[in-house]
């Protein structure tokens, strides 16, 4: 039960990894920016979990249950705003690499330094 | 019981995402994403997150695979096979996964009360919620009031986005327009098929009504601006797809867009200006009204329709830039 309650944690990083391999290793522009938004999702589900209470639940305090426990409100605060701020720089991006199609013919990154040379 | 559903949640989650950086089919990618998204909003939901739930579901499985689709329609659908580098990329990224598990061997156990995260200021706000704004709801209450300013700065960075996408692509079709058999909205829309078309007009004025319920009922449920944002410009985008994107374009024009990116978050300013002509600080709603809980809720409610509608018109642009793109 030890490591078990660790479980959460291992997830973020082998998921924070796979990102990372998926924003180094790919060559095709939107799967970089499909990479990148694994690694956020996988920062997004590490503060959510740090912020789970045993025996918690969701804050919203009302009347019926004002003296139970409650998940920590604040990761959640940031989270929230950091998925819709998320989608829009990936849009942003998504942006770029359509200019990049239209100007060079290709998303491949190799094709790209090859047209530049 | 729930801890071994939430254990098989994230296996999935593990699963999936392997397969997304697998798939050499970017369409494949996509689709996983989605489900991805889906995934990872019932895992928050385990968590005890609803709003943060509710907003992965509405922005990560609706919209994001909308504007990722719509991107591989003007790009390419398959990605070419990877150079030779990958070895040492998978050394590097083992290495750095082992190192993480070995860091979180000192971490707290999961949900532990004893943790510190729970220790710190966290109480206090669910303490004062109830004592300074009255609403049930403390997530909605530290974002758009405790820290007002974070979140006015958020949704700085949503505007600053939408205007940088409409900067890069404008509103003309590209070059790439033409020769692309694969196209997101065919200017008749779905029409022609019956299923879609009838299933998704009875689900639009649903969704609209849910989105406007989700807006106003942030203060005593989960939800709020950006959740009811994402949803309506869902909604928008839908009926986008099955009527062509004309017929959206018609409901709410390009001009109309522009306006509510910039006047939501102007409406947030304006709230927080109004704090300091009334003798207080800026973003300090407890002066909007006589009684300073109902200032603070007057406040919550307006600069939350402010985030809804600037994030309803940023999303919106988004989409009828890429569409307008691909478009011949």
């Amino acid at each position: 039960m030890e490591l078990l309650g660790l479980y959460y944690y291992w997830v973020f990083a082998i998921l924070l990894m796979i990102g990372l391999y998926a924003v180094i290793v790919k060559l095709n522009l939107i799967k970089k920016l499909i990479g990148l938004s694994l690694f956020q999702a996988a920062v997004f589900l590490l503060y959510i979990t740090m912020g789970k209470l045993e025996g918690g639940t969701a804050p919203i305090v009302t009347d019926a249950n004002a003296n139970g426990l409650f998940s920590n409100p604040l990761p959640q605060v940031l989270i929230l705003t950091a998925i819709v701020v998320g989608i829009s720089t990936m849009a942003l991006g998504l942006g770029i690499v359509i200019r990049i199609k239209e100007e060079y013919g290709t998303i491949e990154e190799d094709e790209i330094q090859e047209i530049d040379k | 019981m729930t801890v071994i559903f939430g254990f098989f949640l994230l296996t999935l989650l593990l699963i999936t995402a392997v397969a997304i950086v697998q798939s050499q089919n970017l369409f494949v990618s996509v689709m996983l994403s989605g489900m991805f998204s889906l995934l990872l909003a019932v895992n928050f939901f385990l968590l005890d997150a609803a709003d943060v739930a509710l907003t992965e579901a509405a922005v990560g499985a609706g919209i994001s695979t909308v504007l990722l689709l719509s991107a591989l329609a003007i790009t390419a659908k398959h990605e070419k096979a990877p150079s030779s580098s990958r070895v040492g990329a998978l050394i590097i990224v083992i290495i750095a996964t082992l190192v993480l598990i070995y860091a979180t061997l000192g971490n707290p156990q999961f949900a532990d009360p004893n943790a510190p995260v729970h220790q710190h200021v966290a109480p206090w706000y669910l303490d004062k919620t109830a004592e300074a704004i009255d609403i049930p709801n403390v997530v909605t209450a530290v974002l758009g009031s405790f820290r007002g300013y974070d979140t006015l700065g958020e949704v700085f960075v949503v505007f600053t986005a939408g205007i940088g996408v409409l900067f890069l692509l404008g509103t003309q079709p590209g070059p790439f327009a033409q020769s692309n058999p694969f196209k997101l909205t065919d200017p008749k829309g779905l029409r022609h098929y019956l299923i879609p078309r009838v299933v998704g007009r009875m689900l639009v004025p649903f969704i609209l009504l849910f989105g406007l319920y989700v807006q106003f009922h942030g203060e005593y449920g989960p939800g709020g601006g950006f959740q009811a944002g994402a949803l309506i410009a869902a909604a928008i985008i839908l009926f986008a797809l099955l009527e062509g994107e004309n017929s959206a374009l018609k409901v709410i024009p390009r001009s109309v867009l522009i306006g509510l990116i910039a006047g939501g978050a102007l409406l947030y300013g304006v709230v927080g200006l109004f704090g300091i002509f009334l003798g207080s600080n800026f973003l300090d709603y407890s002066v909007l009204s006589s009684n300073p809980v109902k200032g603070q809720q007057m406040g919550l409610l307006i600069i939350e329709a402010g985030v809804g509608i600037t994030v309803t018109g940023v999303l919106l642009s988004i989409f009828h830039a890429f569409a307008a793109r691909g478009k011949f």
